[in-house]
């Protein structure tokens, strides 16, 4: 059986709330089934919003959305069948853990019996086994957020969406949380939309990111195409960490453009620049520039460090490289710990392909 | 180990115990003397007048005072047959003290409260003894079975031993229209003249009804209130709170002026052609009037607990009961409700204590039928001065109130009450 490779299609989607200012911009987005896919981006950028429209407590201002190739806008959302985890979680403060997670099933009238199966195995699913008599209040915070993803579950809906779920717990236990979150997605192969504005949770879980800004999806793609592939400025600041340099475009040929700053002159992948004379930034990774490379890299260019952080694993060194006083490099503990010290000059090289042209800030 | 737990103690040697004492002594004399004033204040206006109140409605000491050498000698007198003659002696010793003093009239009230027809026969005796007609020479008895006929019924001197307890609960069951019978029975008041009763059922009835309709009324708009946004909701909550700013006098004149037969209210059902001109419905000094006027009145303190609760319920939840399948009505019921029920809680208990003891709403738009025990209580304060009286069924209303809360606390639990 081939997967429906539509089953959640935007299409054309505007919304707008007080008939103003746009918060959802020509939204089109396909989603698998199956898929686990993340809204991300920095708060105010729609994707709330969007997430909203699906599971029908927004409608959408113009457009449509689709659902297994049915258009949704005018089902309400309890008939939507959609599974959601709210950020607070929005557990019944008043049911039990079991009352909680038996709600969904016992509005679609199911027989006693299978409420309690269904509930067991949603339970021992997110290892809350034994819980069923507590109340939400008599739960951390982790375990209030596991049995809101049991009960986002429970009832097996096609497509569930989670809304920051993750922003309220502390940071150890967010990370094992994203694990066991992908986990119950690998097992039981349901849809997931993912909201978040943690880049990093985004990297861990998602088979696809949608990063958005303004009111519209920058790019959608897997992670790791996302973090070494940004299409734009915008994509490439805010997934990981990033060093730029504004320049314009003196020459273009053979698939690498040569960038003139205002302190030299650097090769460039270029992206999204057309032609000569173009405004661009350009992006490098930290760790794809390299101290003294041995290899020949079309980029050689001396800098001076100016700060030096250990970061356990790693040391962060800042560096004034071509005019650009916020180069960050990332060095490895491991390697021979060459010459990092405050005020030396080293010679830093990348190659042009890792350093991408984009789109002028 | 040492079965016995060691004290523990502080570096100088003292137990911890009394340590932690001396250092918070200071502070809790502090605290204690902050609320002195308080204290005092609930004393001297709380305490103390309902002690008094309860002390005048079943004090009877009147004629205990009046006629001790009466009641000594009535010791062992059986009750049943004529008195003896110490009964008479005594009592002719104690009446000429009273008549001395001019006080036999207020006997003769007293008296004749207990039993019809002491007053011509108390009268009676007084002239007797003014006139100095009893020699206390001869039997006494004799002489004043002579005074009136009814003298010599054993059902008047029945009566007078009645009254020798310094104390009686005669109030509380003449508010509750019984009374004590000839041989000490309780009675019940004919039945056309139990006006008590009624008024209490009214006074539970319209309380209920009150509370009712500004619960009906009060949830939506404390929901409302709770969901709206602030600018909306601010506006709202004022039009809520103006009415509670106004004086409770002027708020009850102005439905006078709103429900009266040639008020504006008949003047637009009559406009819109809903009642003939010539036939307006009465619409006050009835009860109509009384639960119009008193749920308009009340219905700020069912709001605003209502609103606290609601405020503090996630919008989230809905959203989550209706994401997982509950219809709009569901989610409502099974979770909005349940979760609003302290506040329900509060409102109802409020509105309901309020409406049981209102006074002057009632006493203006109510009417004959739209009264209430606390106008009765009123009317026996100041125009009957039955103040004893008055004060039983101040006190029966007060249980009353104290029962509606006990019954609370059993169903919803006092704990779950939130005010604000």
């Amino acid at each position: 059986m081939s997967k429906n490779q539509e089953f959640v299609k935007f299409d054309k989607v505007d919304k707008s709330y007080d008939g103003k200012v746009l918060v959802v911009k020509d939204l089109n987005l396909d989603i698998a089934e199956g898929e686990f896919i993340t809204m991300l981006g920095p708060s105010g950028s729609g994707k709330t919003t969007c997430l909203m429209m699906l599971a029908g407590f927004e409608t959408p201002t113009n457009g449509e959305i689709y659902l297994d190739a049915n258009p949704i806008s005018n089902i309400p959302p309890h008939k939507r069948g959609i599974g959601m985890v709210f950020q607070n979680y929005a557990l019944f403060p008043h049911m039990t853990v079991y009352e909680n997670l038996a709600f969904p099933l016992k509005v679609r009238k199911i027989s006693k019996d299978d409420i309690d199966k269904k509930v067991d195995k949603a339970l021992s699913m997110v290892s809350l086994s034994g819980f069923e008599n507590r109340m939400p209040a008599q739960l951390s915070g982790g375990q209030q957020q596991r049995v809101a993803v049991a009960r986002a579950l429970v009832f097996d809906p096609t497509v569930v969406l989670m809304d920051e779920p993750l922003g309220a717990l502390d940071k150890n236990l967010r990370e094992s949380m994203q694990y066991e979150i992908k986990h119950i997605h690998e097992n039981i192969g349901v849809t997931v939309v993912y909201v978040t504005h943690d880049q990093s949770e985004a990297l861990t879980m998602s088979n696809r990111i949608a990063v958005f800004n303004d009111g519209k999806v920058q790019q959608l793609s897997s992670p790791d195409k996302l973090y070494e592939e940004p299409v734009n400025s915008f994509v490439a600041e805010f997934i990981g960490e990033n060093n730029t340099f504004g320049g314009e475009i003196i020459d273009l040929s053979n698939g690498t453009c040569k960038v003139k700053l205002s302190h030299g002159e650097i090769f460039a992948n270029p992206i999204s620049v057309k032609s000569k004379g173009d405004r661009t930034t350009v992006s490098i990774r930290p760790e794809r520039a390299l101290i003294n490379p041995e290899n020949k890299m079309d980029n050689n260019h001396a800098g001076t460090i100016e700060e030096v952080i250990y970061h356990g694993d790693h040391t962060r060194v800042r560096l004034n490289l071509l005019g650009n006083s916020e180069f960050i490099l990332k060095v490895p503990n491991s390697s021979k710990n060459l010459d990092i010290k405050l005020g030396n000059k080293i010679n830093i090289g990348w190659n042009s392909q890792d350093a991408r042209a984009l789109d002028p800030k | 180990m040492s079965s016995e737990t060691q004290q523990i103690l502080t570096t100088d040697g003292i137990p911890l115990s009394v340590s932690l004492k001396k250092a918070e002594r200071k502070n809790k004399i502090k605290a204690f003397l902050l609320v002195v004033p308080l204290l005092l204040f609930l004393i001297i206006t709380y305490i103390l007048p309902i002690g008094d109140m309860f002390m005048r409605s079943i004090d009877d000491k009147m004629v205990t005072n009046m006629l001790p050498k009466t009641f000594t000698a009535m010791e062992k007198w059986d009750g049943k047959e004529m008195p003896p003659e110490e009964v008479f002696a005594g009592f002719y010793s104690d009446f000429k003290i009273l008549v001395q003093n001019k006080e036999h009239g207020k006997l003769a009230q007293r008296l004749n409260k207990e039993k019809n027809g002491f007053n011509s026969i108390i009268k009676k005796l007084f002239r007797q003894v003014q006139r100095n007609k009893i020699d206390e020479g001869r039997s006494i008895k004799e002489q004043i079975m002579k005074v009136h006929k009814r003298w010599r019924d054993v059902e008047y001197w029945q009566a007078i031993k009645r009254t020798a307890p310094p104390y009686t609960t005669a109030k509380y069951l003449k508010g509750m229209d019984m009374y004590y019978g000839p041989d000490g029975n309780i009675m019940q008041v004919d039945e056309d003249r139990r006006i008590h009763r009624i008024l209490w059922l009214r006074t539970l009835e319209i309380a209920f009804f009150v509370t009712l309709f500004s619960f009906l009324m009060g949830y939506p708009i404390a929901h409302l209130l709770a969901t709206l946004p602030m600018k909306y909701s601010n506006l709202l909550m004022i039009c809520v709170l103006l009415p509670f700013w106004t004086s409770l006098l002027v708020r009850t004149a102005s439905w006078m002026i709103l429900l009266q037969q040639q008020g504006i209210v008949n003047d637009f059902f009559v406009m819109i052609g809903l009642v003939a001109d010539d036939n307006r419905p009465e619409m006050m000094y009835n009860k109509v009037g009384t639960y119009v006027a008193m749920t308009q009145i009340l219905l700020p303190f069912m709001v605003l607990p209502l609103y606290s609760v609601m405020k503090t319920i996630s919008p989230s939840l809905m959203r989550a009961g209706k994401s997982l399948g509950g219809t709009p009505f569901v989610a409502f019921w099974k979770i909005y409700f349940p979760l609003t029920i302290p506040g329900i809680g509060a409102g109802c208990l409020l509105v309901f204590i309020l409406a049981i003891g209102y006074y002057i709403t009632p006493a203006l738009v109510g009417g004959a039928s739209g009264t209430l025990i606390s106008n009765q209580i009123a009317y026996h304060m100041k125009t009957t001065l039955d103040w004893s009286f008055a004060s039983a069924m101040g006190l029966m209303l007060l249980t009353g109130v104290l029962v509606v809360y006990w019954v609370y606390n059993k169903l919803v639990g006092v704990d779950n009450i939130k005010l604000g």
